[in-house]
């Protein structure tokens, strides 16, 4: 037994090397092809995730919402769903928390700073099951009609910033008013990460485990997502736990939101989401769609985003090369468990 | 018409707008037809629209450009061709990775040439253009992308129809078992499909980038057409007319949208611009909700029904989306 | 011409499913190769046509050495092959079907051998039908026209009448004494002795993936079962007819769609106790009865009860018929009743009836022991549905079944299973569970029906066309009417 798992321990680091290489190649190569010094760049995403507190603690803010997104992921891949709409479901969780937040009258910050939460996860698993009834209902395979309420949630929001909620004077792409200092989420100072959000972001991700690993629902998933057909012999309703999970993931996807209004941005912009639904979609499959190794890469994929954020001003690089390292990881995995699968069968 | 436009300006913007849409559409549906999906579409047309406008703007040359749309498109189309056919991955999670992978790549390698001047493709005047009534005139002038489209959607309908070649496209497609007992690779004939279809994508987004909205830049403009070419193959019933046709209606929209803001001046431009995504996107929902209902009461086909039939139904490639192992 | 194998072997992981197999086949006579399901039968012939690469050995034709990779080999070799599982494209029509991997496209030239060659056989093929349309008696036809076509001079058949009516046999049969007769090779793989008995010239028995017999025509019928089967299988005595109660499934001119036909104006009353064997050939509205009963499928006419309470017409009558203690075990197993990659154990807690919130693995697994052991199982409560072998996987829907259910519905519940196994299961189902329960199946064994069940339902083109004691009929008309005859019934 011992032997078989030292063996299994020596081919998982050798793939992970592997996986290294192939990531550093590629990343090398483009960089080249850009003109760009490899290692000075590669030192300067360092230097820009990890240089100091405050920016590790901006590492934090990333990683808090790509977990959450990351969490409800986990239950829609579980019953082999591809929640594409995830982005929107974000987007509409932000509104739902700008949304409580403006309504006039109530003065105690806490209360509406609660009603806010509520609203955001109410907006987000809304547009979930938008997305699942299109799938169950219309037939609508869920990659589509996710696509197609991002579409409408961008448009949503655009319409909100240039319109009802437009800031006093002019309306422009950077977004609603800034919302009185007693709504923004504690931050201690020189931080940039709440302690609420890292909070939050740590519960959902229990929950999560709890969820998945050790409750009836994990449990029922995993068999759908297997095989519908046979769930029904099992009086297990696909129809009930698509919608289910689809929910859930829209509530952490929503949550998302509710922080990246409440302690990143503190106002409305047409890019609430920062991309972190999609972004999510990657660090799930490189997990292998397994939980224990999303806070890890979650953690990777922040530091990477916020690195990446001075190469512009440092390097004259477009932000856009830590998508490039990102996507690079998740093709690179998949290649090696390809072709592991491969030789595997031969 | 619709603000300021006359019903022949109105056609001939139509025309220009879906011209690049109807060859990345018909790229992936030539995909498709072999049995595998192509998701990484969206961050293809970007990555090609990109490669087009460097080499063009460094070469001087629009062919050039072109021709390296096209490449680059067939060089994702390696990885989505290798990841499916030979490893046998979800060809959802492969194309999904490298959709945002080519996004970003695109980004990032196209900085330098960020808004700047380059060579554009732009309409041309047929050579009886004087013999032309005035709104044919109007209509008919257009850039070498419309004529290309236009004689792609036939070329395809022919192929698939009647050549040889098509039918065996088909036939794995439906069944690549079934193909391999009859002496056919469905291997080699898939990634065939997909480096063709890919080559196209690639074309299709030089010609954004060389001709619809000439120039690069991040957004580039062309962000989201990749995933509107999907929906168009899978709701378009994997049929050339009626996928062209949705490129059509998109286009349509996307144009009316210019219209309706001089109209309605109150609502934010920003919003005309993302609503042909949506309102597209349900169209197509609803236009397939409805012809699945008829399908499904199995009527027995008359002769005059099979021509239309074989005209504008069509229907999913049976084993679309599954990977083939030989035994 | 001759072709000859010669020590094949082919071993699929550890599992052997050939070894040093040798035959010669002669042109201008019909081939038999007989044996049980998985003697590796087909295994042989895909092996011959390029489809499946062998382990070891070599196949000569005329005395030299060819090499076999895949099938446009083998097609230059002039070998075709018609598969069990008609190996076509049902989207497309009759000439395109038929023009997929035959050299030359003109479609008119095409078009014209399609329609002569239907002629010469006598078969009566639209050439701009859809193949979805057709039966698979005619989707065979289109193939071996195509075969044929293609100047075939080695044609292997695998379990050609598995599909088709006596009728189509009837037009099949002379076809093939022609091809022979002309020069052909022809390799008829089977397992009804009755017809590998007119048919042939020649047969070789395999068993376990090894030659256990070679013979000329006449052919001495012990013998062959023999080489077959080890020892002539005793038939058991007819199981006792039970005991009768009051109406557990009532069907009311239920009219669905499924399979080819659907199921039309079905009128039946299912009592306690009953066991009653569905016939028919494959196809023919038997899986469409089941699923009615067990309320997957949703009836577009008519009313369904069970136990007296009507099955609503929606999506919940499954788990209705579910409360209700009605249970389904469908043929696919590991397609429509089992979870792959999930644990024995966990099988147990999906189907257990009061759910909990949390999973209690203990007790999930003291459940799926005991099940390993009452239905000896082999594997264990850690191991996947996917990691068991096909009888195992029966064994297990069998473990999983509610040990109070009211009725049974089995699709064939033999399928795949060698005679052993699926002795055991009848068994099981037969003595195990209460006398009370009725149990419904179907069967593409005529013998397994006349057997088991002391009711016959007999279906035909999506009507139940004989419905009859088993003690009133007789093993021909069964036959007669799953054919469609009306006059015997």
């Amino acid at each position: 037994m011992s032997k078989t798992s030292s063996k299994q321990m020596k081919k998982l680091s050798i793939d992970i090397l592997l996986g290294g290489v192939l990531v550093f190649g590629f990343t090398a190569l483009v960089l080249l092809i850009a003109g760009a010094p490899v290692f000075a760049t590669l030192k300067n995403i360092w230097l820009g995730a990890f240089a100091s507190t405050t920016k590790i603690s901006q590492v934090l803010s990333v990683w808090v919402p790509l977990t959450l997104c990351a969490c409800g992921l986990l239950f829609t891949f579980r019953a082999n769903l591809w929640n594409i709409g995830i982005e929107g479901q974000v987007i509409m969780g932000a509104i739902g928390a700008m949304a409580a937040l403006r309504i006039p009258g109530i003065e105690n910050p806490v209360l509406i700073t609660a009603l806010a939460f509520f609203a955001s996860i109410i907006g987000g698993s809304l547009w979930g099951l938008f997305a699942g009834l299109l799938k169950t209902k219309g037939g609508v395979h869920e990659i589509f009609g996710g696509l197609g309420l991002n579409f409408v949630a961008q448009g949503f929001i655009l319409w909100l910033i240039f319109g009802p909620w437009k800031r006093p004077g002019i309306a422009s792409m950077s977004g609603t008013e800034l919302l009185p200092r007693e709504l923004w989420l504690s931050t201690p100072p020189g931080w940039r990460v709440s302690i609420g959000g890292l909070v939050i972001g740590v519960s959902v991700l229990i929950l999560t485990w709890l969820l998945l690993e050790k409750s009836m629902l994990g449990l029922k998933l995993t068999a759908i997502g297997q095989n519908p057909r046979a769930a029904r012999l099992y009086d297990i309703s696909p129809v009930a736990h698509y919608l289910q999970s689809i929910i859930i993931a829209g509530g952490c996807a929503g949550i998302a939101g509710f922080l990246q209004v409440t302690a990143v941005y503190h106002r409305l912009i047409p890019s609430i989401s920062s991309g972190y639904g999609y972004l999510a979609l990657l660090l799930v499959m490189l997990a292998g769609y397994r939980i224990s190794l999303v806070p890890f890469l979650a953690l990777f994929f922040a530091a990477l985003n916020v690195g990446a954020i001075q190469l512009p001003i440092v390097l004259q690089l477009d932000s856009a090369l830590s998508g490039v390292i990102q996507g690079c990881c998740v093709l690179s995995t998949l290649f090696i468990i390809g072709i592991r699968q491969k030789r595997k069968q031969s | 018409m619709i603000g300021d436009l006359s019903l022949p300006v109105l056609i001939a913007s139509v025309l220009t707008a879906s011209a690049p849409l109807i060859i990345i559409a018909l790229g992936e549906t030539l995909t498709e037809k072999s049995g595998v999906i192509n998701l990484s579409l969206d961050g293809v047309v970007l990555f090609s629209a990109m490669a087009a406008f460097v080499v063009a703007k460094t070469t001087g040359s629009l062919l050039l450009g072109f021709l390296a749309g096209g490449f680059a498109g067939m060089l994702t189309g390696i990885i989505v061709g290798y990841f499916s056919v030979y490893l046998h991955l979800s060809q959802v999670a492969v194309g999904f990775a490298l959709s945002l992978l080519c996004r970003d790549l695109a980004y990032f390698l196209g900085n330098p040439y960020s808004r700047v001047q380059g060579p554009t493709l732009l309409a041309g005047k047929l050579p009886f253009y004087e013999a032309l009534p005035s709104s044919l005139q109007i209509i008919l002038t257009q850039p070498l992308t419309v004529w290309f489209a236009l004689l792609l959607i036939f070329i395809l309908y022919y192929f698939f129809s009647f050549s040889k070649a098509g039918l065996c496209l088909r036939s794995v497609g439906e069944n690549p078992a079934a193909s391999f007992a009859r002496g056919l690779n469905p291997g080699r004939i898939q990634m065939a499909a997909v480096l063709a279809g890919a080559f196209l994508v690639g074309v299709g987004g030089a010609a954004y980038s060389l001709s619809l909205k000439p120039g690069w830049g991040r957004p580039q403009g062309a962000e989201g057409i990749g995933w509107i070419g999907l929906a168009l193959v899978i709701f378009g019933g994997w049929h050339p007319m009626r996928v062209a046709l949705g490129a059509m209606l998109f286009a349509f929209l996307q144009v009316s949208g210019i219209g309706l803001q001089d109209i309605f001046p109150g609502v934010p431009s920003q919003v005309f611009q993302t609503a042909p995504f949506p309102l597209m996107i349900f169209t197509l929902v609803f236009m397939h909700y409805s012809t699945k209902n008829n399908r499904k009461q199995g009527y027995r086909e008359n002769r005059f029904q099979r021509i239309i039939g074989k005209l504008f139904m069509s229907r999913a490639p049976k084993a679309i989306g599954k990977s083939y192992r030989q035994e | 011409m001759d072709v000859t194998f010669q020590h094949i072997s082919k071993s699929f992981g550890p599992v052997k499913a050939l070894t040093d197999v040798s035959l010669t086949a002669k042109a201008g006579t019909i081939h038999g190769l007989i044996g049980e399901n998985g003697a590796g039968k087909s295994t042989l012939m895909k092996i011959l046509t390029g489809y499946q690469s062998k382990t070891g050995g070599t196949i000569l034709m005329d005395g030299n050495e060819v090499i076999l990779d895949n099938p446009k080999q083998a097609a230059r070799h002039g070998i075709g092959m018609l598969y069990q599982e008609p190996m076509d494209f049902t989207p497309l029509t009759v000439l395109e079907n038929f023009s997929i991997g035959i050299p030359g496209h003109n479609r008119r030239d095409l078009r014209f051998a399609l329609q002569n060659l239907s002629v010469r056989f006598g078969f009566h093929l639209d050439p701009d039908r859809c193949v979805e349309q057709l039966t698979v008696g005619e989707r065979q036809q289109i193939e071996l026209l195509r075969l044929i076509h293609c100047q075939t001079r080695i044609l292997i058949l695998d379990e050609p009448t598995t599909g088709i009516s006596p009728a189509q046999k009837e037009v099949l049969f002379p076809a093939l004494k022609q091809l022979a007769a002309d020069g052909m090779i022809i390799l008829l793989v089977s397992h009804k002795l009755e017809e590998v008995a007119t048919l042939c010239d020649e047969v070789t028995v395999l068993r376990h993936g090894q030659v256990t017999h070679h013979t000329t025509a006449p052919f001495h019928f012990p013998e062959l079962l023999t080489a077959m089967f080890g020892s002539v299988p005793e038939r058991q005595d007819k199981a006792a007819v039970r005991e009768k109660g009051s109406p557990v499934l009532v069907m009311q001119k239920v009219e669905a769609a499924g399979e080819r036909q659907g199921l039309h104006h079905c009128t039946i009353s299912v009592a306690e106790g009953e066991v009653i064997g569905l016939a028919g050939l494959d196809g023919a509205g038997q899986s469409t009865f089941l699923r009615l009963a067990a309320g997957l499928t949703i009836p577009e006419q008519g009313t369904i009860q069970l136990f007296g309470e009507k099955l609503p017409k929606k999506p919940a009558a499954s788990s209705c018929a579910q409360a209700l203690r009605t249970s389904f075990i469908p043929a696919d197993r590991l397609e429509e009743a089992l979870f792959t990659d999930v644990s024995l154990s966990d099988h147990f807690s999906l189907k257990k009836k009061q759910s909990s919130f949390w999973r209690s693995q203990q007790k999930a697994k003291k459940l799926a022991d005991t099940g390993i052991s009452t239905l000896s199982i082999k594997g264990q409560s850690e191991n996947t549905a996917g990691d068991l072998s096909g009888g195992n996987q029966q064994r297990l829907l069998l473990a999983l079944l509610d040990p109070q259910s009211r009725l049974v519905l089995l699709e064939n519940p033999t399928r795949g299973l060698d005679i052993r196994s699926g002795h055991w299961v009848w068994q099981y189902l037969r003595n195990k569970l209460p006398k009370e329960t009725s149990i419904v199946f179907s069967s593409p064994e005529l013998d397994e029906i006349i057997h088991y069940s002391d009711r016959i339902l007999v279906f035909h083109d999506g009507d139940i066309v004989m419905d009859s004691a088993v003690t009133d009929t007789s093993h021909d008309a069964i036959a007669a009417a799953m054919a469609g005859m009306k006059e015997y019934v």
